[in-house]
């Protein structure tokens, strides 16, 4: 049970805090409602390089990190295609110093030039570094694309191509920051050895007099069911052959992202998973074998991926997957591999649990989903789950008109 | 009116009066020493035992991180499956980690399931019997995972820096080949592993909200094993470091970026300027604010990231800058590293500078030992390095007063050029 208290200051940000007095540190996390699914299709890889760009000097403050570390302190920030976030940890005595820096950069940024110039360059080597200098970096790039013809999940985060990075400029950061970096559409979550009136007093000073903006309304082009498999082949430098398939399924909210989250878990979780002891240890068809979704918040894919040994054939090991797939939606799980997966559910639960740091980032995206207490009742949610459920959600999923095969194969 | 130019006052970081909490020791019938913290939030449990069984000890290639990986792979009364299997059920993780002196067998899970898990690690550390189908299978899967691996510019440059610094015939220098896989036997696994596990040397760590009765769980599964009865055979190794100390290897005629290295030799952490010099590191290349990062990547944008470190090992250490940068930016990036070491030789660090670095380091230290996990790891690296309590103490009497002088010194006798292996892998 994680507890926390929550108030909404009068521009609009909301406020979490989680009071934890065993540890001597505290966290700072601060949540935009913003992701990569908000960019311009043409200007992809926005919100990201964005992420890079609150680093570069405040309005009033000419460096985020100098400070921080000088007050004990440590951050990061990632993005994802829904949202951005930015947390930092220090010292719980010295936890103004990250309302003083959160709080600046959310008034406004510097716009600096040079910034911009150089975290351009950055941004683009850690793309190359990702993305293009690795084997099978740009199995996503092709993967989205094929599965999503409308929804914005149709480009990674990191950017459709390198030329959108390089050609951003200042006025589109200026635009960006207006529209989507105001009080009211963010989320801050304060962790650790404080106190909530403390917090409240902290947050009224700092974050109180930023004038609220205006609630961004997120109208993002639905994707359309699918309604034939989609197949796509590619030969490329790597030295084997790699199948990936993916299936839509439901949004972040819906019983059937809980479905499908253990079906992941049935299928290719740990040594005991069907695909794993089916195809990599029994058959031989694969090296590798994994099944995953991304905990998309709008209706996001499930995804089996792996590579093959070297010597079969692509076809054969797609057959041998999809004989997987067809024996879900046949027969009834036993309760025991049920059990199996809730269990490891609740534990996962628990070990991420464990630090402030994650307590911190997950209340803040509970509150985003649009309820904080869902870390708490979540758990609920997989319990209720049925064996009969499994297979229904199955059968919607794994239909074949849902799926999307890439063979990806080695030119060699 | 808020003054938002003026930063709130700070408690000095280097006034925190850090502590690292004491372990609990106790010892199982048969010896085997076990350190324990009881702490935390949450109903989780660690457990890790280990074994002086790095490829410190194998005479033959990748032996020690085989017989590690498979320890899951069967035993006389349980298929892989079902090991696997009985673990997932509990939600728990039963990992395995090889390095060079020492391999580790590692559990988490919720403490309520503890009973069940710990005598089926018990069966495994006596009753492993390495199937030859299993093997086969492991042999095939990772020399495909290796192909992979040799494609990616950074996996080829950290196995040839440390070849260069080390000598492919030292432990901390050689590396797996295909056909290192292909000559490994059964009978290769099973002498290893009656060797260095069912008889071998193992401590214990276990951290989290302990059971009251962990004493006696761990001594049932344990304890009468035949652990730390027979001494383990001492080897040495000589360093054989390359002659030619500057290389430039092309992986991949169409890389975009290089993965550069540069190593030096540095000894163990009992030397005596070890915690100045980690002083030193963290300004030079040790985090975010360094001289490296805000050069090479904030200012110049060369790359994602840039970092130095002294490496983790405990006979003797390499102080290694590692990064990968863009391919016609590669020279660029060793030329400004350069400059960066000769600033340091030369300027005497403002004590502001140092200051940050000083505050940066008390709390990232506090940060670190934040809860049962991160604290019993810390315990873990002291005693398997020979080290105590006082170690910790010395290192923050360091963080707080070692001067820019001294530093400067370090930085001329440790950040000359010519002492740098310097590697570049496109």
């Amino acid at each position: 049970m994680v507890h926390y208290n929550r108030f909404v200051l009068d521009n609009g940000l909301r406020v979490l805090v989680h009071e934890d007095s065993s540890t001597p540190m505290a966290v700072v996390n601060v949540l935009y409602d913003v992701g990569a699914k908000d960019e311009d299709p043409n200007k992809t890889g926005f919100a990201h390089l964005f992420e890079h760009l609150m680093f570069g000097g405040s309005i009033n403050i000419p460096d985020y990190d100098e400070p921080l570390q000088r007050a004990g302190g440590e951050n990061n920030a990632y993005t994802t295609n829904d949202l951005t976030n930015y947390y930092c940890s220090m010292p719980a005595e010295n936890i103004e110093t990250a309302f003083w820096l959160e709080s600046d950069r959310m008034l406004s940024l510097a716009f600096s030039k040079k910034s911009l110039e150089v975290q351009r360059k950055v941004v683009c080597e850690e793309f190359k570094e990702h993305y293009i200098n690795k084997p099978y970096g740009d199995v996503w790039f092709k993967m989205r694309e094929l599965a999503f013809t409308t929804h914005p999940y149709k480009w990674m985060t990191i950017g459709k191509e390198l030329s959108h990075i390089e050609t951003a400029t200042i006025d589109d950061v200026k635009a960006f920051f207006a529209k989507h970096y105001r009080p009211v559409n963010a989320i801050l979550v304060v962790a650790g050895n404080v106190t909530t009136e403390q917090v409240k007093s902290l947050a009224e000073k700092w974050f109180g007099p930023i004038p609220m903006g205006e609630k961004y309304e997120r109208n993002l082009p639905a994707e359309p069911v699918q309604t034939a498999p989609r197949k796509l082949e590619v030969t490329a430098d790597v030295p084997l052959d790699s199948l990936v398939k993916t299936w839509h399924i439901e949004a972040r909210l819906d019983k059937g992202y809980y479905v499908a989250d253990l079906i992941t878990e049935i299928l290719g979780g740990g040594g005991s998973s069907r695909l794993y002891q089916a195809l990599v240890k029994e058959k031989q068809l694969f090296s590798s074998l994994d099944c995953y979704h991304f905990g998309s918040i709008d209706k996001g894919l499930l995804t089996i991926e792996g590579k093959l040994v070297k010597g079969i054939n692509i076809e054969d090991a797609d057959m041998a997957v999809n004989e997987q797939l067809l024996k879900i939606q046949a027969e009834l799980i036993e309760d025991n591999e049920l059990q199996k997966v809730k269990n490891k559910t609740e534990s996962v639960i628990a070990f991420e649990d464990m630090s402030i740091m994650s307590r911190a980032s997950s209340l803040a995206n509970y509150e985003l989903l649009g309820d904080a207490n869902l870390m708490n009742t979540e758990l609920e949610r997989y319990q209720a789950i049925t064996a009969e459920d499994i297979r229904e959600y199955s059968r919607i999923i794994f239909n074949e008109n849902n799926s999307n095969t890439l063979y990806y194969r080695s030119k060699n | 009116m808020l003054n938002r130019k003026k930063s709130p006052a700070i408690i000095d970081a280097v006034e925190l009066h850090l502590q690292l909490k004491p372990y609990t020791k106790f010892t199982l019938d048969n010896g085997v020493e076990v350190y324990s913290i009881h702490a935390g939030a949450q109903e989780v449990v660690m457990v890790e035992m280990v074994f002086m069984a790095g490829n410190w000890q194998e005479n033959k290639n990748i032996v020690a991180a085989t017989t590690n990986f498979m320890l899951k792979n069967g035993t006389k009364q349980k298929k892989a499956f079902a090991i696997n299997e009985h673990f997932e059920f509990h939600g728990a993780y039963l990992n395995r980690g090889c390095q060079n002196e020492t391999a580790t067998f590692t559990l988490h899970t919720l403490g309520k399931h503890l009973p069940k898990l710990l005598p089926v690690m018990s069966e495994i550390l006596t009753d492993s019997i390495f199937p030859e189908e299993e093997l086969v299978i492991y042999k095939q899967n990772q020399k495909q995972r290796l192909s992979v691996n040799l494609k990616k510019c950074d996996f080829v440059a950290n196995r040839l820096i440390d070849k260069y610094l080390f000598g492919e015939q030292h432990p901390y220098g050689k590396y797996s080949s295909a056909e290192d896989y292909d000559a490994i036997s059964k009978e290769d696994l099973i002498a290893f592993y009656n060797q260095f596990y069912t008889n071998g040397k193992c401590i214990i760590f276990t951290a989290g909200v302990l059971p009251a009765d962990i004493q006696e769980q761990l001594n049932n599964a344990f304890g009468s094993l035949p652990l730390n009865k027979t001494p383990l055979p001492t080897k040495t190794y000589q360093t054989i470091p390359t002659e030619q100390k500057k290389h430039k290897i092309t992986n991949d005629e169409n890389g975009v970026q290089g993965a550069i290295r540069l190593g030096r030799p540095f000894p163990n952490r009992h030397y005596p300027d070890f915690t100045k010099v980690q002083v030193l590191n963290n300004l030079f290349g040790g985090f975010f604010g360094s001289r490296l990062m805000s050069n090479i990547r904030e200012d110049k944008g060369y790359t994602y990231g840039i970092h130095s470190y002294l490496q983790n090992l405990i006979e003797q250490s390499a102080w290694m800058i590692s990064t990968e940068a863009g391919r016609d930016v590669c020279a660029a990036t060793i030329a400004e590293t350069y400059k960066e070491m000769a600033r340091l030789r030369e300027e005497t660090i403002e004590e502001t500078e140092l200051h940050l670095v000083r505050n940066f380091m008390m709390g990232s230290l506090l940060s670190d030992l934040d809860g049962p996990f991160q604290t019993i790891s810390r315990w873990k690296s002291y005693v398997l390095n020979g080290l105590d309590e006082e170690y910790f103490k010395k290192a923050i009497n360091t963080i707080r007063t070692v001067s820019a002088d001294e530093l400067k010194e370090l930085a001329n006798r440790y950040l000359n050029e010519d002492d740098f292996y310097e590697l570049v892998v496109v």
